[in-house]
C-alpha cells in the first residue's frame, strides 16, 4: 500500500517494520512527531524521557539487553546525549540501535543550526542521510542492519524539510525481531580504562571495514547525466539539486559516514566540473579535498541557512530568478497566545526591574516587543546556571535582582542540577518555574509534571515544590499567575530573600485547557482613555484601530491580565 | 520538472492551512501522482506566518516551490497574500480570502497594515479570485470550515473531479462535521461562478 507520510512518520513506520521494540525521545522540533507516531504502534514500547541523554541511554540499554531500539532528538539534543554517544561507540551494541538526529538548517525553530554530521565522524559511527520520506523509512531499516553487522549505533541525520515534508511511501509489514540473548560481558560494556583501550582499537578496525562496506552500499547511487557537471550530494540537498540541475550527473550519497572515497574519486574523474552540494558546513567537501580531489562547494554555495533549487540554479548555472519585490511589509512574528499564563509573570517581572536569565520554551517569545523581558537565552536549562554567573559579575544593584525563568519541562530536563548548584554555592537568585503542566513549545507533549506518559498511563505528577524544598531552596512558593496581586507580592518577596528562592507559577496552558476562565473580556468605550497600557502586555487579542483599543472576542480567553493592568477600570468580564 | 503543479498555501497559524494542504496532497496522490508536501511546524499555533507547499507530477524532487513558480497561490489572509506574492508565477492564479488578521506590530500600533492589497494582487496575477471565506463558512454552518470553502474554490481550477475531493474530505474531517464541510466546499465552488 502507498501512503503519504512525513519523514518523521516514515521513520516511525520504518522502526515498526524493522521490529524495533523500544523507542525513547525528548521532544524537539523538527523531531517530535517521530515518537508521537512510534507510540501509535502498539507493538513498540515508547516513552518521553526527561531529556535526550536519558532517552539515548534507555534506547542503548534496550539494545544491549537484546532488543532493537531507536532514540530520536533534535540536533541540539544530541549535544545533551553526546556524553553517552561517544562511549557507546566503543562498547557497541547487541541488538541494533538507531539514533535519529533532526537538524534544523535555517533555524525554523532552533537556537542554532549546527551540522550534526560531524557527530557521526566525531563518535565514529556510521551515518545515513535520507532525502525523501520513502528513504527515511528504508534507511531506518538499513541502519538497524548496519548496526548489527558492525556492532555499533548508527545515526540517521534528518533535516527539517525531510522531517516535515510529506512524500509517497510504500508500506510493508512488520517483521518481528528475534530477541538476542544478553550475556554479561564486562570487557565490552564496562568502560574502565583497561577495557576502553582495547575497545578503541576495535573501533578503528570497525572503521576500516566500514570504509570498504560503504564503497558498495546500494544507497550510494550514480545517476548518469551529462559529463560536464557532476554533483555529489546527500539528504535534502539532493532533492534541491536534482530539481535545479536536470541535466547534470549525480553521485547521491545515502551513507555519508564514512564517505566512499574511491567511488567519489572515479566520479570526479569522469566529470569535467564537480560540485559538492551540501547544506551548512563543508562536511563532505573537506574530506574529498583532503583526498586530493578538485571539487567546488562552499566557494559558490552558502554555508549558512537552507539551500533551495533557486539558489543552486543561480550559483551553479548562473540563472537568476527575477521576481518583483513587494517592498517592506509588517512582519508576523509568532507571539505568546492570548490567555497564556506565562504573560502575567513577565508583566510582573518587568515591574520589578529584574535581569531575566531566560530559557527555551514558549516563554522565550516574551523577549519580543512589547514585553521585551528576557536578557538571555542560550540552551535548555542555562537560565539557572547563568544567573549564578550574573550575580557574581554584575553591579550589586543588578545582581540583587537576577531572576531565572524556565518552563516545567525545561526545569526537569536540565534545570535541577543547576538548582542544586545554586543552593550548594549559596547563590542569591530567584528561580521562577513556569509550570503550565505540559511541554507546550514543541506541540504539547506530556512530561513528568503532567502526570501522564506518552503511552497514556497516569502517574504521580512530579512535585516541583517538594523537589525544590528537598534540594534546599530556602524560599519556595507556588502561586497562580492570574492572581496578579499575589504574584507580585511573591516575586517581590523572593527577590528580597537572601538565598536561593523558587517561585512556581502554576496554571495549565490555555491551548490544553481553553475553558479555564469564565467568559471573556470587553473594553468599556466610555471609560477607556486610550492610555494603551493594556497593549503593553502583548496579547494578540488586543489591538488598536484609529486610536481605539479593542479586544477581539474570537481570540480572547478571558484571562483578565488586561483588566488587571487597566488603571481606569475600563475592562470587564462578560459571560453569556 | 516541467509538468509539476505547484500550489502554495499561506496564511496565519491556526487557520487550518495544514489540513487544507494535506487534502490537496491526498487528492493528487489518489490520482496516482508523485506528491511532495512541505511546511514548517513548530510555530504554527503561535500566530506566526505559515506556508505550505504542495507539488505533484510524474516525479517531484524538491519539497519546496521556487519564487515565481507557484501555479496557484491560495492565501487565507490578505497581508500574507502579499508577503508570498513573489512566489506566484506570472501565469499563476491567486485565490485570496478577504480576512484581515493584524500582526503584533500592527495590533500594537507600531506598523500599518498595507493598503490597496487587491490592486497589487490584480497586477501580479494572471487570474485573481477574492473570496469572503468567513461568510461562506458561516453559511455552511461553522466558521472553522473556511479552509474547506477555499478548497472548493481551488478545486475549480485543478483537474480533479468533485468526487475525489469529497472522498478526501470525508476521510479526513471528524464524522459529525462532514456535512458542514461538504456544504462549505460546494459554496466555494459556487462562489467562483459568481466571482
Ligand atoms: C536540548 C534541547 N532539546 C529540545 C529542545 C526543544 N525545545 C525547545 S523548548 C522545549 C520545551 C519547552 O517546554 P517547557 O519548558 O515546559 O515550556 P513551555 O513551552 O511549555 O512554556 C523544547 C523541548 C531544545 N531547544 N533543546
Amino acid at each position: 500500500m502507498k501512503k503519504l507520510l512525513s519523514g518523521n512518520e516514515a521513520i516511525a513506520r520504518g522502526a515498526f517494520e524493522a521490529g524495533v521494540d523500544i523507542a525513547a525521545a525528548y521532544p524537539g522540533t523538527p523531531s517530535t512527531e517521530i515518537l508521537e507516531n512510534v507510540a501509535t504502534y502498539k507493538e513498540i514500547y515508547a516513552e518521553w524521557s526527561v531529556n535526550e541523554k536519558v532517552a539515548f541511554e534507555v534506547a542503548f540499554g534496550a539494545a544491549v539487553g537484546g532488543k532493537r531500539s531507536l532514540a530520536a532528538m533534535k540536533h541540539v539534543g544530541v549535544n545533551v546525549a553526546s556524553d553517552a554517544l561517544m562511549t557507546a561507540s566503543y562498547t557497541g551494541i547487541n541488538a541494533g540501535m538507531v539514533l535519529i538526529s533532526a537538524d534544523d538548517p535555517g533555524m525554523h525553530s532552533s537556537q542554532n543550526e549546527q551540522d550534526n554530521r560531524y557527530y557521526a565522524k566525531f563518535a565514529q559511527v556510521p551515518m545515513l542521510e535520507p532525502s525523501s520520506s520513502q528513504e527515511a523509512k528504508d534507511f531506518t531499516k538499513l541502519a538497524l542492519e548496519i548496526s548489527e553487522l558492525f556492532d555499533t549505533v548508527v545515526m540517521i541525520r534528518m533535516s527539517t524539510r525531510i522531517c516535515h515534508g510529506k512524500g509517497v511511501v510504500q508500506l510493508e509489514d512488520r517483521v518481528p525481531y528475534m530477541k538476542k540473548d544478553y550475556t554479561k560481558e564486562p570487557a565490552k560494556y564496562v568502560m574502565i580504562p583497561g577495557h576502553a583501550r582495547k575497545r578503541h582499537v576495535i573501533v578503528k578496525a570497525r572503521n576500516a571495514k566500514l570504509k570498504e562496506y560503504v564503497e558498495n552500499v546500494p544507497v550510494n547511487i550514480i545517476e548518469k547525466g551529462s559529463s560536464d557537471i557532476g554533483i555529489i550530494t546527500s539528504g535534502v540537498s539532493y532533492a534541491y539539486a536534482r530539481e535545479a540541475l536536470p541535466d547534470a550527473s549525480f553521485l547521491k550519497l545515502g551513507m555519508t559516514n564514512p564517505l566512499p572515497i574511491n567511488k567519489i574519486k572515479s566520479f570526479v574523474q569522469d566529470h569535467q566540473t564537480v560540485y559538492v552540494v551540501e547544506e551548512l558546513e563543508p562536511f563532505m567537501e573537506e574530506q574529498i579535498e583532503a583526498a586530493g580531489l578538485k571539487v567546488f562547494g562552499k566557494d559558490v554555495l552558502p554555508d549558512v541557512g537552507e539551500l533551495s533549487p533557486e539558489l543552486i540554479r543561480e550559483r551553479i548555472l548562473g540563472v537568476k530568478t527575477d521576481v518583483p519585490q513587494n517592498g517592506e511589509l509588517p512582519g508576523r512574528p509568532p507571539v505568546m497566545c492570548a490567555g497564556c499564563p506565562h504573560r502575567a509573570v513577565f508583566n510582573a517581572l518587568r515591574k520589578h526591574r529584574t535581569t531575566v536569565s531566560g530559557d527555551i520554551g514558549c516563554y522565550t517569545l516574551s523577549t519580543l516587543p512589547p514585553l521585551n523581558t528576557m536578557d538571555s537565552c542560550l540552551c535548555m536549562g542555562a537560565s539557572i546556571g547563568m544567573a549564578q554567573g550574573f550575580i557574581r559579575s554584575m553591579d550589586k544593584r543588578k545582581a540583587d535582582r537576577v531572576v531565572s525563568v524556565l518552563g516545567d519541562s525545561t526545569f526537569i530536563h536540565s534545570g535541577i542540577p543547576s538548582l542544586v548548584n545554586a543552593v550548594y554555592n549559596q547563590a542569591k537568585i530567584t528561580v521562577v518555574i513556569l509550570d503550565n503542566r505540559i511541554t507546550a513549545m514543541t506541540g504539547h507533549q506530556e512530561n513528568p509534571g503532567s502526570g501522564k506518559t506518552l503511552l497514556g498511563d497516569d502517574v504521580k505528577p512530579f512535585d516541583f515544590e517538594a523537589v525544590s524544598r528537598a534540594i534546599g531552596a530556602g524560599y519556595v512558593r507556588t502561586v497562580d499567575p492570574i492572581d496578579g496581586m499575589e504574584l507580585d507580592r511573591v516575586i517581590g518577596e523572593a527577590i528580597e530573600y537572601q538565598g536561593t528562592a523558587v517561585v512556581i507559577a502554576k496554571r495549565p496552558c490555555v491551548l490544553v485547557e481553553p475553558n479555564q476562565f469564565p467568559g471573556i473580556m470587553k473594553i468599556d468605550k466610555e471609560l477607556c482613555t486610550e492610555c494603551k497600557l493594556c497593549l503593553r502586555v502583548g496579547c494578540p487579542s488586543i489591538s488598536i484601530h484609529d486610536g481605539m483599543v479593542t479586544i477581539d472576542q474570537n481570540l480572547c480567553f478571558g484571562c483578565s491580565l488586561c483588566q488587571q493592568v487597566c488603571p481606569q477600570d475600563a475592562i470587564h468580564r462578560i459571560t453569556s | 520538472m516541467p509538468n509539476t503543479k505547484n500550489i502554495l498555501i499561506v496564511g496565519v497559524g491556526g487557520q487550518g492551512i495544514l489540513l487544507a494542504s494535506e487534502l490537496v496532497a491526498k487528492v493528487a496522490l489518489s490520482k496516482g501522482y508523485d506528491v511532495k508536501q512541505s511546511e514548517v511546524h513548530g510555530m504554527a499555533q503561535r500566530g506566526g506566518s505559515v506556508s505550505s507547499n504542495v507539488r505533484y507530477g510524474d516525479v517531484v524532487y524538491s519539497p519546496t516551490i521556487a519564487r515565481g513558480e507557484a501555479d496557484v497561490l491560495l492565501s487565507f489572509e490578505l497581508l500574507e497574500s502579499l508577503r508570498w506574492l513573489e512566489y506566484l508565477s506570472p501565469r499563476g492564479v491567486a485565490i485570496v480570502n478577504t480576512q484581515r488578521i493584524d500582526p503584533m506590530p500592527v495590533a500594537s500600533g507600531k506598523a500599518e497594515y498595507p493598503k490597496n492589497i487587491e490592486e497589487k494582487l490584480q497586477q501580479k496575477s494572471h487570474a485573481l479570485y477574492i473570496i469572503d471565506g468567513q461568510r461562506l463558512a458561516e453559511q455552511a454552518g461553522h466558521i472553522k470550515a473556511v479552509n474547506v470553502a477555499l478548497l472548493g474554490v481551488l478545486s475549480t481550477i485543478l483537474e480533479f473531479d468533485e468526487k475525489v475531493w469529497q472522498t478526501a474530505i470525508k476521510n479526513r474531517v471528524p464524522a459529525k462535521t462532514v456535512d458542514i464541510n461538504f456544504k462549505a466546499f460546494n459554496l466555494g465552488r459556487e462562489a467562483v461562478s459568481r466571482n
